[in-house]
Protein backbone atom coordinates (compact mmCIF):
# COMPACT_ATOMS: atom_id res chain seq x y z
CA UNK A 1 0.00 0.00 0.00
CA UNK A 2 1.55 3.51 -0.66
CA UNK A 3 0.23 6.45 1.51
CA UNK A 4 0.95 9.96 0.51
CA UNK A 5 -0.02 12.60 3.37
CA UNK A 6 -0.04 15.75 1.60
CA UNK A 7 0.95 18.89 3.40
CA UNK A 8 3.08 22.37 3.09
CA UNK A 9 4.66 21.34 6.47
CA UNK A 10 1.96 23.07 8.92
CA UNK A 11 1.56 21.58 12.01
CA UNK A 12 -1.93 19.88 11.12
CA UNK A 13 -0.01 18.28 8.53
CA UNK A 14 3.16 17.29 10.68
CA UNK A 15 0.13 15.70 13.23
CA UNK A 16 -1.79 13.78 10.39
CA UNK A 17 1.58 12.34 9.29
CA UNK A 18 2.45 11.14 12.70
CA UNK A 19 -1.10 9.62 13.37
CA UNK A 20 -0.34 7.73 10.16
CA UNK A 21 2.72 6.07 10.62
CA UNK A 22 1.00 5.36 14.17
CA UNK A 23 -2.37 4.00 12.38
CA UNK A 24 -0.46 2.06 10.40
CA UNK A 25 2.30 0.42 13.03
CA UNK A 26 -1.08 -0.39 14.62
CA UNK A 27 -2.72 -2.28 12.57
CA UNK A 28 0.93 -4.21 10.96
CA UNK A 29 -0.08 -3.24 7.52
CA UNK A 30 2.72 -3.36 4.94
CA UNK A 31 2.61 0.59 3.62
CA UNK A 32 5.25 2.83 2.53
CA UNK A 33 4.08 6.19 4.30
CA UNK A 34 5.77 9.49 2.34
CA UNK A 35 5.00 13.26 3.10
CA UNK A 36 4.41 15.30 -0.19
CA UNK A 37 5.25 18.60 0.75
CA UNK A 38 5.97 19.89 -2.99
CA UNK A 39 3.28 21.90 -3.77
CA UNK A 40 3.17 21.35 -7.19
CA UNK A 41 2.78 17.63 -6.92
CA UNK A 42 0.13 18.64 -4.19
CA UNK A 43 -1.85 20.02 -6.46
CA UNK A 44 -1.82 16.85 -9.38
CA UNK A 45 -4.47 15.90 -6.93
CA UNK A 46 -6.35 18.36 -7.44
CA UNK A 47 -7.11 19.21 -3.42
CA UNK A 48 -7.66 22.66 -2.47
CA UNK A 49 -7.69 22.41 1.79
CA UNK A 50 -4.28 20.40 3.54
CA UNK A 51 -3.40 18.17 5.22
CA UNK A 52 -4.96 15.82 2.46
CA UNK A 53 -4.66 11.84 2.59
CA UNK A 54 -3.68 9.46 -0.55
CA UNK A 55 -3.91 6.11 -0.68
CA UNK A 56 -2.52 4.24 -3.62
CA UNK A 57 -3.36 7.73 -5.65
CA UNK A 58 -6.39 7.91 -4.46
CA UNK A 59 -7.67 10.81 -2.01
CA UNK A 60 -9.57 9.50 0.35
CA UNK A 61 -9.23 13.02 3.17
CA UNK A 62 -8.62 16.60 2.97
CA UNK A 63 -8.83 19.27 5.03
CA UNK A 64 -9.07 17.08 8.30
CA UNK A 65 -6.46 16.57 10.85
CA UNK A 66 -7.96 12.87 11.47
CA UNK A 67 -7.15 10.97 14.64
CA UNK A 68 -5.30 7.30 14.55
CA UNK A 69 -8.70 5.86 15.02
CA UNK A 70 -10.06 7.65 11.60
CA UNK A 71 -7.16 6.95 9.57
CA UNK A 72 -7.30 3.06 10.90
CA UNK A 73 -10.78 3.34 9.61
CA UNK A 74 -9.74 4.64 6.14
CA UNK A 75 -6.94 2.33 5.47
CA UNK A 76 -9.01 -1.14 6.45
CA UNK B 1 -23.00 32.74 34.95
CA UNK B 2 -19.41 32.88 33.83
CA UNK B 3 -19.28 35.54 36.58
CA UNK B 4 -20.24 33.04 39.26
CA UNK B 5 -17.82 30.80 37.89
CA UNK B 6 -15.15 33.70 38.25
CA UNK B 7 -16.14 34.63 41.62
CA UNK B 8 -16.25 31.55 43.03
CA UNK B 9 -12.33 30.32 41.43
CA UNK B 10 -10.80 33.84 42.44
CA UNK B 11 -12.25 34.52 45.75
CA UNK B 12 -13.29 31.24 47.33
CA UNK B 13 -10.49 28.94 45.88
CA UNK B 14 -7.96 31.20 45.82
CA UNK B 15 -8.88 32.91 48.77
CA UNK B 16 -8.14 36.71 47.10
CA UNK B 17 -10.01 39.47 48.54
CA UNK B 18 -12.65 41.12 46.15
CA UNK B 19 -11.86 44.25 47.55
CA UNK B 20 -7.90 44.19 47.26
CA UNK B 21 -6.32 45.66 43.89
CA UNK B 22 -5.40 42.20 42.77
CA UNK B 23 -8.75 40.30 43.37
CA UNK B 24 -10.27 42.65 40.73
CA UNK B 25 -7.56 42.22 38.19
CA UNK B 26 -7.37 38.77 38.85
CA UNK B 27 -11.13 38.82 38.48
CA UNK B 28 -11.47 40.55 35.40
CA UNK B 29 -8.84 38.43 33.98
CA UNK B 30 -10.43 34.82 34.66
CA UNK B 31 -13.63 36.61 33.26
CA UNK B 32 -12.45 37.63 30.30
CA UNK B 33 -10.23 34.69 29.96
CA UNK B 34 -13.52 32.29 30.57
CA UNK B 35 -15.81 34.18 28.36
CA UNK B 36 -13.41 34.04 25.59
CA UNK B 37 -12.81 30.57 25.81
CA UNK B 38 -16.34 29.56 26.10
CA UNK B 39 -17.47 31.56 22.66
CA UNK B 40 -15.00 30.72 20.69
CA UNK B 41 -15.46 26.89 20.94
CA UNK B 42 -19.15 27.85 19.94
CA UNK B 43 -18.39 29.77 17.34
CA UNK B 44 -15.76 27.21 16.31
CA UNK B 45 -18.54 24.83 16.39
CA UNK B 46 -21.19 26.58 14.28
CA UNK B 47 -18.94 27.10 11.68
CA UNK B 48 -17.89 23.37 11.60
CA UNK B 49 -21.38 22.32 11.23
CA UNK B 50 -21.93 25.09 8.47
CA UNK B 51 -18.27 24.02 6.61
CA UNK B 52 -19.45 20.45 7.06
CA UNK B 53 -22.60 21.12 4.62
CA UNK B 54 -20.82 23.33 2.47
CA UNK B 55 -17.26 22.32 1.50
CA UNK B 56 -14.85 24.56 -0.52
CA UNK B 57 -15.06 22.11 -3.43
CA UNK B 58 -18.65 22.89 -4.04
CA UNK B 59 -18.65 26.56 -3.78
CA UNK B 60 -15.29 26.41 -7.01
CA UNK B 61 -18.11 24.03 -8.72
CA UNK B 62 -20.51 26.58 -7.94
CA UNK B 63 -18.86 29.75 -8.88
CA UNK B 64 -17.52 27.76 -12.63
CA UNK B 65 -20.60 26.53 -13.62
CA UNK B 66 -22.55 29.74 -14.22
CA UNK B 67 -22.76 33.24 -14.74
CA UNK B 68 -23.41 35.65 -12.35
CA UNK B 69 -22.68 39.23 -13.32
CA UNK B 70 -21.04 40.71 -10.21
CA UNK B 71 -22.46 38.07 -7.45
CA UNK B 72 -19.47 35.95 -7.47
CA UNK B 73 -17.24 38.66 -5.87
CA UNK B 74 -20.02 38.60 -2.68
CA UNK B 75 -20.28 34.53 -2.95
CA UNK B 76 -16.24 34.43 -3.08
CA UNK B 77 -15.92 36.61 -0.18
CA UNK B 78 -19.02 35.00 1.45
CA UNK B 79 -17.59 31.88 1.54
CA UNK B 80 -14.24 33.12 2.72
CA UNK B 81 -15.52 34.78 5.62
CA UNK B 82 -17.16 31.10 6.35
CA UNK B 83 -14.32 28.70 5.55
CA UNK B 84 -11.99 28.72 8.58
CA UNK B 85 -8.62 29.69 7.35
CA UNK B 86 -5.55 27.75 7.45
CA UNK B 87 -2.50 30.00 6.81
CA UNK B 88 -1.49 26.38 5.26
CA UNK B 89 -4.42 26.07 2.77
CA UNK B 90 -4.62 29.65 1.57
CA UNK B 91 -1.91 28.72 -1.40
CA UNK B 92 -3.55 25.28 -2.03
CA UNK B 93 -7.24 26.95 -2.54
CA UNK B 94 -5.83 29.91 -4.44
CA UNK B 95 -4.29 26.92 -7.27
CA UNK B 96 -7.76 25.39 -6.71
CA UNK B 97 -9.22 28.23 -8.07
CA UNK B 98 -7.24 29.35 -10.74
CA UNK B 99 -7.31 25.68 -11.97
CA UNK B 100 -11.15 25.85 -11.85
CA UNK B 101 -11.08 28.59 -14.59
CA UNK B 102 -12.20 31.42 -11.44
CA UNK B 103 -11.27 34.73 -12.23
CA UNK B 104 -8.37 36.53 -10.69
CA UNK B 105 -10.12 38.75 -9.02
CA UNK B 106 -12.84 36.13 -7.77
CA UNK B 107 -9.90 34.35 -6.22
CA UNK B 108 -8.73 37.53 -4.28
CA UNK B 109 -12.07 38.07 -2.72
CA UNK B 110 -11.82 34.89 -1.51
CA UNK B 111 -8.11 35.34 -0.34
CA UNK B 112 -8.86 38.76 1.20
CA UNK B 113 -11.77 37.77 3.50
CA UNK B 114 -10.42 34.33 4.16
CA UNK B 115 -7.37 35.15 6.75
CA UNK B 116 -9.88 38.48 8.45
CA UNK B 117 -13.11 37.15 9.40
CA UNK B 118 -12.37 33.80 10.70
CA UNK B 119 -13.58 31.98 13.86
CA UNK B 120 -10.70 32.99 16.32
CA UNK B 121 -11.76 36.59 15.24
CA UNK B 122 -15.05 36.59 15.63
CA UNK B 123 -15.12 34.94 18.68
CA UNK B 124 -12.63 37.77 19.95
CA UNK B 125 -14.44 40.41 18.52
CA UNK B 126 -17.85 39.49 20.09
CA UNK B 127 -16.22 38.74 23.54
CA UNK B 128 -14.28 42.00 23.66
CA UNK B 129 -16.54 44.92 21.42
CA UNK B 130 -19.76 43.10 21.59
CA UNK B 131 -22.01 42.16 19.00
CA UNK B 132 -22.52 45.46 17.23
CA UNK B 133 -18.47 46.23 16.60
CA UNK B 134 -18.13 42.66 15.65
CA UNK B 135 -20.85 42.74 13.18
CA UNK B 136 -19.06 45.92 11.84
CA UNK B 137 -16.29 43.63 11.79
CA UNK B 138 -17.42 41.02 9.56
CA UNK B 139 -19.14 43.55 7.39
CA UNK B 140 -16.59 45.24 6.48
CA UNK B 141 -14.19 42.15 6.14
CA UNK B 142 -16.62 40.63 3.01
CA UNK B 143 -16.98 44.69 1.75
CA UNK B 144 -13.09 44.25 1.12
CA UNK B 145 -12.76 40.96 0.07
CA UNK B 146 -15.72 41.90 -3.00
CA UNK B 147 -14.05 45.61 -3.70
CA UNK B 148 -10.32 44.76 -2.75
CA UNK B 149 -11.34 41.41 -5.61
CA UNK B 150 -12.72 43.80 -8.28
CA UNK B 151 -10.74 46.43 -8.52
CA UNK B 152 -7.49 43.95 -8.50
CA UNK B 153 -10.23 41.50 -11.29
CA UNK B 154 -9.99 44.68 -13.37
CA UNK B 155 -6.27 45.88 -13.06
CA UNK B 156 -5.42 42.83 -15.28
CA UNK B 157 -3.18 41.11 -13.59
CA UNK B 158 -2.91 37.22 -14.90
CA UNK B 159 0.50 38.11 -16.61
CA UNK B 160 2.38 38.96 -13.04
CA UNK B 161 1.31 35.12 -11.65
CA UNK B 162 4.46 32.60 -11.22
CA UNK B 163 4.93 30.49 -14.36
CA UNK B 164 3.57 27.28 -13.74
CA UNK B 165 0.29 29.31 -11.88
CA UNK B 166 -0.15 30.81 -15.24
CA UNK B 167 0.34 27.49 -17.20
CA UNK B 168 -2.56 25.85 -15.00
CA UNK B 169 -4.36 29.02 -15.59
CA UNK B 170 -4.36 28.15 -19.44
CA UNK B 171 -4.80 24.59 -18.84
CA UNK B 172 -8.01 25.10 -16.58
CA UNK B 173 -11.39 23.75 -17.07
CA UNK B 174 -14.17 23.76 -14.99
CA UNK B 175 -14.09 20.22 -14.16
CA UNK B 176 -17.35 18.56 -14.06
CA UNK B 177 -16.22 16.49 -10.80
CA UNK B 178 -19.06 15.68 -8.81
CA UNK B 179 -18.97 16.87 -5.18
CA UNK B 180 -19.79 13.21 -3.27
CA UNK B 181 -21.56 13.74 -0.58
CA UNK B 182 -20.75 12.64 2.13
CA UNK B 183 -23.73 10.50 3.36
CA UNK B 184 -23.26 10.33 7.38
CA UNK B 185 -25.71 11.09 9.29
CA UNK B 186 -25.43 14.68 11.73
CA UNK B 187 -25.13 13.11 14.37
CA UNK B 188 -22.12 10.79 13.71
CA UNK B 189 -20.45 13.74 12.19
CA UNK B 190 -20.91 15.86 15.41
CA UNK B 191 -18.05 14.76 17.68
CA UNK B 192 -15.56 15.36 14.62
CA UNK B 193 -16.82 18.73 14.57
CA UNK B 194 -16.71 19.54 18.12
CA UNK B 195 -13.43 18.08 18.43
CA UNK B 196 -11.84 19.88 15.32
CA UNK B 197 -13.54 23.11 17.85
CA UNK B 198 -11.67 22.03 21.00
CA UNK B 199 -8.45 22.19 18.81
CA UNK B 200 -9.14 25.33 17.86
CA UNK B 201 -9.38 26.35 21.48
CA UNK B 202 -6.57 24.40 22.00
CA UNK B 203 -4.60 25.98 19.64
CA UNK B 204 -4.87 29.31 20.47
CA UNK B 205 -5.45 29.51 24.16
CA UNK B 206 -1.97 31.00 25.15
CA UNK B 207 -2.33 33.35 22.40
CA UNK B 208 -5.98 34.52 24.36
CA UNK B 209 -3.73 34.72 28.03
CA UNK B 210 -1.00 36.68 26.71
CA UNK B 211 -3.11 38.94 24.96
CA UNK B 212 -5.49 39.23 28.01
CA UNK B 213 -2.19 39.63 30.30
CA UNK B 214 -0.59 42.45 27.87
CA UNK B 215 -3.70 43.92 27.78
CA UNK B 216 -4.21 44.01 31.38
CA UNK B 217 -0.64 45.13 31.78
CA UNK B 218 -0.42 48.25 29.35
CA UNK B 219 -4.60 49.10 30.73
CA UNK B 220 -2.78 49.59 34.63
CA UNK B 221 0.93 51.09 33.58
CA UNK B 222 0.20 53.30 30.68
CA UNK B 223 -1.02 56.89 30.97
CA UNK B 224 -3.59 57.49 29.01
CA UNK B 225 -2.74 60.13 27.38
CA UNK B 226 -0.13 58.81 25.89
CA UNK B 227 -2.36 57.02 23.13
CA UNK B 228 -5.13 59.44 23.14
CA UNK B 229 -2.26 62.20 21.90
CA UNK B 230 -0.96 59.78 18.96
CA UNK B 231 -3.68 57.69 17.81
CA UNK B 232 -7.10 60.13 18.95
CA UNK B 233 -9.91 60.85 16.48
CA UNK B 234 -7.71 64.37 16.12
CA UNK B 235 -4.59 63.40 14.07
CA UNK B 236 -6.04 62.46 10.67
CA UNK B 237 -2.78 60.31 10.72
CA UNK B 238 -3.37 58.08 12.82
CA UNK B 239 -5.47 55.39 10.38
CA UNK B 240 -2.10 55.38 7.46
CA UNK B 241 0.06 55.15 10.36
CA UNK B 242 -1.29 52.76 12.28
CA UNK B 243 -2.13 50.08 9.23
CA UNK B 244 1.58 50.81 7.46
CA UNK B 245 2.82 49.91 11.37
CA UNK B 246 0.53 46.38 11.12
CA UNK B 247 1.90 44.78 8.09
CA UNK B 248 4.98 43.65 9.02
CA UNK B 249 3.22 42.83 12.71
CA UNK B 250 2.10 39.17 12.24
CA UNK B 251 0.05 38.71 15.90
CA UNK B 252 -2.72 35.91 16.07
CA UNK B 253 -6.47 37.52 16.40
CA UNK B 254 -6.59 36.40 19.52
CA UNK B 255 -3.65 37.50 21.19
CA UNK B 256 -4.15 40.82 19.20
CA UNK B 257 -7.66 42.09 20.39
CA UNK B 258 -7.80 41.92 23.90
CA UNK B 259 -4.86 44.27 23.12
CA UNK B 260 -6.51 46.91 20.96
CA UNK B 261 -9.23 46.54 23.05
CA UNK B 262 -6.86 48.19 26.00
CA UNK B 263 -6.42 50.80 23.43
CA UNK B 264 -10.09 52.05 22.65
CA UNK B 265 -10.28 51.98 26.40
CA UNK B 266 -7.12 54.51 25.97
CA UNK B 267 -8.57 57.05 24.07
CA UNK B 268 -7.96 55.30 20.33
CA UNK B 269 -10.78 55.67 18.18
CA UNK B 270 -12.28 52.64 17.51
CA UNK B 271 -11.91 53.47 13.14
CA UNK B 272 -8.57 53.10 13.31
CA UNK B 273 -8.75 50.22 16.27
CA UNK B 274 -10.42 48.24 13.47
CA UNK B 275 -7.81 49.32 10.52
CA UNK B 276 -5.08 48.19 12.35
CA UNK B 277 -6.15 44.84 13.37
CA UNK B 278 -7.52 44.27 9.45
CA UNK B 279 -3.97 45.08 7.90
CA UNK B 280 -2.33 42.86 11.46
CA UNK B 281 -4.64 40.11 10.68
CA UNK B 282 -5.53 40.19 6.89
CA UNK B 283 -1.89 41.52 5.58
CA UNK B 284 1.14 39.83 6.73
CA UNK B 285 4.67 39.35 6.02
CA UNK B 286 4.89 35.85 6.42
CA UNK B 287 1.50 35.46 4.05
CA UNK B 288 3.62 37.40 1.65
CA UNK B 289 6.30 34.83 1.48
CA UNK B 290 3.83 32.40 1.22
CA UNK B 291 2.15 33.76 -1.54
CA UNK B 292 5.70 34.22 -3.08
CA UNK B 293 5.29 30.73 -4.60
CA UNK B 294 1.89 31.85 -6.63
CA UNK B 295 2.95 35.12 -7.57
CA UNK B 296 5.99 37.69 -8.44
CA UNK B 297 6.53 40.34 -5.57
CA UNK B 298 5.33 42.26 -8.02
CA UNK B 299 1.88 40.93 -7.79
CA UNK B 300 2.10 40.70 -4.40
CA UNK B 301 3.20 44.59 -3.83
CA UNK B 302 -0.17 45.41 -5.84
CA UNK B 303 -2.49 43.44 -3.89
CA UNK B 304 -1.03 44.64 -0.49
CA UNK B 305 -1.45 47.96 -1.65
CA UNK B 306 -5.10 47.85 -2.71
CA UNK B 307 -6.15 46.34 0.04
CA UNK B 308 -4.13 48.49 2.41
CA UNK B 309 -5.89 51.45 0.66
CA UNK B 310 -8.90 49.92 1.55
CA UNK B 311 -8.29 49.33 4.85
CA UNK B 312 -7.16 53.04 5.01
CA UNK B 313 -10.68 54.55 3.86
CA UNK B 314 -12.74 52.15 6.59
CA UNK B 315 -10.43 52.91 9.08
CA UNK B 316 -11.60 57.05 8.29
CA UNK B 317 -15.45 56.06 7.56
CA UNK B 318 -15.62 54.11 10.85
CA UNK B 319 -13.64 57.19 12.59
CA UNK B 320 -16.56 59.32 10.78
CA UNK B 321 -19.11 57.39 11.63
CA UNK B 322 -18.92 55.52 14.73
Amino acid sequence: MEIKVLGTGCSSCKTLYDNVQEAVAQLGIDANVVKEEDLMKIMDYNVMSLPALVVDEKVVSKGKKLTVEQVKDLLK
Amino acid sequence: MIQTLADLLVYDVFGISPESHWGSALNFFVYDSLKITVLLFLISVIMGIINAYFPIDRLRTYLTSRKFYGLEYFLASLFGAITPFCSCSSIPLFIGFVKGGIPLGVTFAFLITSPLVNEVAVAMFVGTFGWKITAVYVVSGIVMGMLGGFILGKMKLDRLLTPWVRQIQTQSQSEASKWESEKLPFLKRLPTIVAEAWGIVRGVFLYIIIGIAIGAGIHGFVPDEFFAQWMGKDNLFAVPVSVILAVPMYANAAGIVPIIQVFVTKGISIGTALAFMMAVVGLSLPEATMLKKVMTWRLIGIFFAVVAVIIIVLGYLFNWIL
